[in-house]
């Protein structure tokens, strides 16, 4: 005695079809869309001053450390105080309208609230003085900022990206005096060869 | 000249169900539990389950709620009631697997009557070893890190720790055993579907059937995956255990760093799945009526079985001392003398070496072995034991550390007792379920073990059972033939 009918019988290859295909969109879904690489890049909020990078590093050739000026001896790279603002814009543009929050923060003596952009989690000990120590570029985490009107995330900054350099970094080296060029390329040092440095890759190189 | 295939009496064999029953009565005795109301008592057991299952539930919210520290694991004794109950329920489930894949492929046909059974503890015994290992990670949104997902960390569990391998063995084991039990539950859900009366029944009964008809095609497609899925099967009752043996025998601690853990932790898994088989059916046999079907005999043969994985497990912990003595290593004397034979824990060790060495000797005696108070009591024991032997491997070889100054001591909290009588709860919860709804001895098989089975039987005088002397002698001609 049967019970349900004949066309049943494709319910088997219907549900083996569906039960494949479902789990591998989601999957590749989650994969893709659920990732610091979906996230992360891309990410250019608006800032309380339209501050260009591409016209004060691009066209006028300032260098990195000209605003963030510990950058190669402490751990965080600073945001520039009020005053390095100030330090031209005393001078230069002193009436621009998009400067009046720079001139208002001066005068009374709050600091700028700039959001970060490039974040790192809170267990996640990232120091900026041991990787310009060991020659890593600024453009090499942090993009071409000399081309950014705004600045954007340009590298998913994920565990799995930090270790493919801490695993064989020397493609990402450069030599000391070039880590602020945004343009550097290995062809352009032809008798320079990357020093031998060893990243540390267990849990307590970054995670403290 | 082997003799699987010959007919029962050819072989001198009793038949393996009870005197005047048929075919018939096979069906209707299994199917009329599903069909009739339940009894009172099942339902005062099954509230009383249940609300454990609550319990359990509580007490694991509470502990996620709160983290580890509800537990009693402290320093030194970071293991304690998670890894026992984890490692204990995995072993009842052994039980189960070797019941119907092994002594399958051993033709054991005794096993017809208690294979059913035994799979679907060991299911429910695997469900509740599952929830130790995934609670006890502290911050149970990150217990996916168990499985190796690529993931955006490029980070993966350690290959080389048991731990990942545990995951492995578990996870196939509770995979293969499910499909097992339901593939062998295939033609029994079909008979229950025919019987159906109404049409709720006939359609879930027909959906778990799959359209099963009976034919010979189907029983031959059946009968080959049931081999299969039973050779498949068979590896991983020796496996699931040394695997789980491996997260002590590969560490250095004293008492843990063992060649001899995972036969001995094989030896007392069936043990102690023999022993909660035996637990149950005792009591289900009683109040269902099945005495027809799971006879003395069988009981006897798994009392047999009881002795002697409880005397390979007594050999075991002798092996133990013996290796302690004879290895000369100081600090494994110092545990096995001092932590687990003497000292504060040496409760938990003389608990174990009764329940589990002492008990079952009992059943060396015919009187013993078929006397159902004796068996009852001798089985609980050995659930006993068997908890105790894993509590004791776990927290003597951890409450006195390397250095004396941090000895310590484990008491479990509230939280601990309430997780492990919860998952008590849910395993019975489970199992009432499966004795209302589901045919607890496998139908088919039974029948398929019967003297009636045996395509000459009754041909030789028209169709009635043939009289003994008759049936020997055709048997006997046969037994000549084919040798």
């Amino acid at each position: 005695m049967q019970i349900f009918p004949r066309s049943l019988n494709k319910l088997p290859l219907i549900l083996g079809g569906v039960g494949t295909i479902v789990p591998v969109l989601l999957i590749g879904a989650i994969w893709y869309y659920l990732t610091p690489k979906n996230f992360q890049v891309g990410y250019a909020p608006t800032q309380p001053v339209p501050y260009s990078h591409r016209l004060h590093v691009g066209q006028m050739g300032m260098d990195c450390r000209y605003c963030h000026v510990n950058v190669e001896v402490a751990a965080k790279a600073m945001l520039p105080p009020t005053q390095v603002c100030m330090g031209c814009h005393s001078l230069v543009k002193t009436d621009s309208a998009r400067l009046a929050p720079i001139r208002e923060s001066w005068d009374n003596g709050m600091p700028m609230e700039w959001v970060q952009i490039h974040k790192l989690p809170d267990h996640a000990y990232f120091d900026h003085s041991a990787h310009l120590a060991a020659g890593v570029g600024c453009v090499t985490c942090h993009g071409r900022i000399d081309q950014m009107e705004t600045v954007r995330a340009e590298v998913p900054l994920s565990m799995g990206w930090c270790l493919e350099c801490h695993r064989d970094p020397k493609p990402n080296l450069r030599p000391r005096d070039q880590v602020t060029n945004m343009e550097w390329k290995p062809e352009m040092a032809a008798n320079w060869t990357a020093p031998d440095v060893h990243p540390p890759q267990h849990c307590s190189g970054c995670h403290r | 000249m082997s003799s699987w295939n010959l007919p029962i009496k050819a072989i001198g064999e009793s038949p393996l169900v009870g005197e005047g029953t048929t075919f018939d009565s096979v069906t209707d005795t299994v199917c009329r539990v599903t069909e009739n109301k339940a009894p009172r008592g099942w339902w005062v057991a099954f509230l009383l389950a249940a609300s454990f299952t609550g319990v359990l539930l509580t007490a694991v919210a509470y502990l996620f709620w709160h983290g580890i520290g509800v537990w009693g694991n402290n320093a030194p004794v970071y293991w304690a009631w998670d890894i026992t109950n984890f490692v204990w329920w995995i072993g009842i489930g052994h039980a189960g697997t070797l019941i119907s894949a092994v002594l399958f492929l051993f033709r054991q046909k005794w096993r017809t009557a208690i294979n059913r059974f035994a799979e679907a503890m060991t299911i429910f015994a695997v469900i509740c070893a599952l929830i130790f290992p995934g609670i006890h990670v502290g911050r149970i949104w990150y217990a996916y890190y168990m499985l190796p997902l690529p993931n955006e960390m490029s980070i993966w569990p350690n290959f080389k720790s048991p731990l990942i391998w545990d995951v492995f063995a578990v996870s196939t084991y509770f995979t293969v055993s499910l499909l097992f039990w339901y593939v062998g539950l295939v033609p029994d859900f079909a008979t229950l579907r025919d019987r159906a009366k109404n049409k709720t029944r006939r359609l879930v009964y027909g959906s778990l059937a799959l359209g099963w008809r009976g034919s010979n095609r189907h029983w031959q497609n059946y009968e080959r995956a049931y081999l299969i899925l039973a050779a498949l099967s068979t590896p991983l009752v020796l496996s699931v255990h040394s695997v789980v043996s491996f997260d002590f025998a590969t560490s250095l601690m004293p008492g843990w760093h063992t060649t001899i853990f995972p036969p001995y932790f094989v030896a007392g898994a069936v043990f102690s799945g023999f022993a909660m088989v035996m637990t149950l059916m005792l009591i289900t046999r009683a109040i269902y009526g099945m005495r027809s079907l799971v006879m003395m005999k069988h009981l006897e043969l798994m009392s047999k079985i009881i002795l002697t994985t409880g005397s390979l497990v007594g050999y075991a912990y002798a092996m133990e001392f013996f290796i302690a003595w004879y290895g000369g290593n100081d600090y494994e004397r110092f545990l096995f003398v001092n932590n687990r034979m003497t000292g504060p824990m040496a409760w938990a060790y003389w608990i174990m070496i009764s329940c589990n060495v002492l008990s079952p000797q009992v059943f060396w005696f015919k009187k013993f072995r078929t006397s159902i108070p004796v068996m009852f009591v001798v089985s609980i024991l050995v659930n006993i034991g068997m908890w105790f032997e894993r509590f004791v491997i776990i927290v003597t070889s951890l409450f006195r550390d390397f250095l004396p100054s941090s000895w310590g001591y484990f008491r479990p909290t509230l939280i601990d007792i309430f997780t492990y009588a919860g998952t008590l709860g849910l395993f019975f919860t489970a199992f009432l379920l499966f004795i209302r709804w589901v045919p607890m001895i496998a139908i088919a098989e039974v029948k398929g073990v019967m003297p009636e089975a045996d395509p000459h039987f009754g041909h030789d005088d028209g169709g009635h059972e043939g009289s003994p002397e008759h049936m020997a002698a055709h048997v006997a001609a046969e037994v000549e033939a084919s040798s």
